[in-house]
């Protein structure tokens, strides 16, 4: 058995015809991914008591002739920003090292219900911000496929622990594009579900008007039929969607012939010429399979990181607030006063990034600034959303690049906030409108480093998304 | 817009965050040109369009709502179980009454 090629649906064969067990292979996966994990700091910490309890349960199931759940036995590695009862949760944080959360986010319940095996907890950027994953107070995370390299952000480590085969399938969080860009720069799928879609119950929050669980696979189907676990309205999350969830699986091998696909203009003119080669690449197999191509236009694109940045800080400096050295875990040492000890606490324990957005946020949302800033952004992301609204009354998919250019080197842009920002820009549009978007793997650069393909669709059409990933991903042969 | 030394550290006050002379200086010129790029949204005449909070869906105003139904808490010993100090079921902190 091969352990970094597991798919789904392998796993559920070796189940099926006793090859192995669930709890067999749940220790050959954390001996794997103890031995591997070295290599790029993907995984923060595991779970092994964890894990085999969960694999038992599995084998007690298969034992007693219970129909297996569609996760059964399946190793997954859940980002460092969601919580996990008694499971340390660090969000990538010095100020929430020793976090022990007291409760399951329910993605987390629902996907261990499903029979699923969480090996441990995935690196990321601090409290999910960044494009890198520089920003996690535990070190960057290596890319697998080239170790001098940035496996993307923030959803980092979760991109890398399924492109370096530590983990089938990965759980991560996605804001301004924190799982596609990972997706995209490790060459695995990653997808950003419906806002709403998934409930964000035990999600830390960062943004909560942007803020997405949504998983990664190496294959269209493992990460459709790991949305498909976690999806579906929760109580205990007021914006999840009460809109019946599909079975996203079942429709993959369906045609696409006639699918109507645009191909927004904004979003090809600012492409590395090996990027944009890719991309082209791609559509003209879309083409092949009988897809309609066409151009369209999605005016207020260079209006969305300013609209983005102002929001997602705005938020963000409201959400960090509670970190003050009373609840949580850390508290600085030197301060005498109440005053002293939020300040120095939370000066003392947030990293660069994270202060500079808390600053951002607190800036924009200040007495004075607040019209020319937030309410102007949020008008703005109003645009932004109609331009999708506009371009849906005439595609049925919209294809795009995900980023600009491949994994770029680690410390090559971590100086210039600005210039790591500007790298959103086809990622964060989608989050402001909230629409389902994914990154495909549609090939490699002459040196070697993966691009993505970024499929967009209407609000809650995330079947047609899968159903075209799924053909192209066919078509390709990988 | 440019930001001053000086807003930037009454931002920080406003934020509750301690920053060290050094990294004032960072975060004043760090921060210009991320709000000077922001001023690019004036470009825009907005002012005929709402503003977008949330993403909303279609959905009954009540649809939200449940069953007031009694669940057990947390309890305060988990809800402890992580403070940086904690006495008598309560978080402690620095004294905030002089008397």
């Amino acid at each position: 058995m091969d352990i970094a090629s597991l798919t789904i649906d392998r796993i559920h064969e070796g189940l099926r015809q006793r090859e192995f067990s669930a709890a067999e292979l749940a220790q050959a996966a954390l001996a794997f991914a103890e031995r591997e994990n070295p290599r790029t700091n993907a995984y923060l910490h595991f779970a092994p008591e964890r894990a085999l309890a969960a694999a038992r349960r599995v084998d007690q199931q298969l034992a007693a002739g219970e129909p297996p759940g569609k996760l059964a036995g399946v190793p997954i590695a859940v980002k460092d920003v969601i919580v996990t009862k008694g499971l340390r949760t660090t969000c990538g944080s010095r100020l929430l090292a020793n976090y022990v959360p007291p409760y399951d986010a329910t993605a987390v319940e629902r996907l261990e219900a499903a029979g699923g095996v969480i090996l441990g907890k995935a690196n990321c950027d601090e409290f999910a911000m960044g494009s890198s994953n520089e920003n996690s107070a535990f070190g960057p995370v290596r890319n697998p496929v080239a170790p001098d390299r940035v496996p993307g952000g923030s959803s980092g480590g979760s991109a890398a622990v399924v492109a370096q085969g530590t983990a089938v399938v990965s759980l991560g969080s996605d804001t301004g594009g924190s799982i596609r860009q990972p997706a995209s720069f490790c060459g695995v799928v990653g997808v950003t579900p419906t806002y709403g879609r998934v409930s964000r119950f035990g999600l830390v929050a960062f943004a909560s008007s942007l803020d997405h669980i949504g998983p990664f696979g190496r294959n269209v189907k493992d990460a459709a039929t790991l949305l498909e676990v976690i999806a579906g309205r929760d109580e205990r999350d007021a914006t999840s969607a009460f809109a019946p969830v599909p079975l996203y699986t079942a429709s993959l091998g369906e045609s696409v012939r006639g699918m109507k696909i645009g191909l927004p203009k904004e979003y090809f003119a600012g492409l590395a010429s090996e990027t944009g080669d890719l991309i082209y690449g791609a559509v003209a197999q879309l083409e092949k399979l009988g897809c309609q191509v066409r151009e369209i236009s999605l005016p207020a694109t260079g209006y969305a990181i300013a609209c983005y940045y102002i929001i997602c800080t705005a938020e963000a400096s409201s959400n960090l607030a509670r970190y003050d050295g009373v609840r949580y875990t850390w508290r600085s040492p030197q301060a005498q006063s109440l005053i002293d000890m939020y300040r120095q606490t939370r000066g003392d324990g947030f990293g660069a990034e994270c202060k500079r957005r808390i600053m951002l946020g607190t800036y924009v949302l200040s007495a004075g600034y607040y019209d020319a800033y937030y309410l102007k952004a949020q008008k703005v992301r109003t645009l932004i959303a109609r331009d999708f609204q506009n371009a849906f009354a005439e595609v049925d998919a919209i294809v795009a690049p995900v980023s600009p250019s491949p994994a770029f080197k680690i410390g090559e842009k971590i100086d210039d906030p600005l210039e790591m920002y500007l790298s959103d820009i086809y990622t964060i549009t989608g989050d402001l409108a909230g629409i389902p978007c994914m990154s495909v793997p549609c090939g490699r650069t002459a040196e070697g480093l993966p691009v993505g393909m970024q499929i967009l669709c209407n609000h809650f059409q995330e079947a047609a998304m899968f159903r075209l990933a799924a053909a192209y991903e066919r078509a390709r042969g990988s | 817009m440019k930001i001053t030394e000086t807003e930037v550290r009454y931002v920080a006050d406003l934020a509750n965050l301690r920053l060290t002379d050094e990294e004032v200086l960072r975060m004043t010129a760090e921060l210009s040109s991320v709000l000077e790029h922001m001023d690019k949204l004036n470009e825009l005449d907005t002012s005929d369009v709402p503003p977008m909070a949330q993403v909303l869906y279609e959905a009954e105003e009540t649809a939200t709502l449940r069953p007031d139904r009694e669940k057990p808490p947390l309890g305060a010993e988990a809800a402890l179980a992580n403070a940086p100090q904690a006495g008598a079921g309560h978080f402690k902190v620095p004294k905030v009454i002089e008397r």
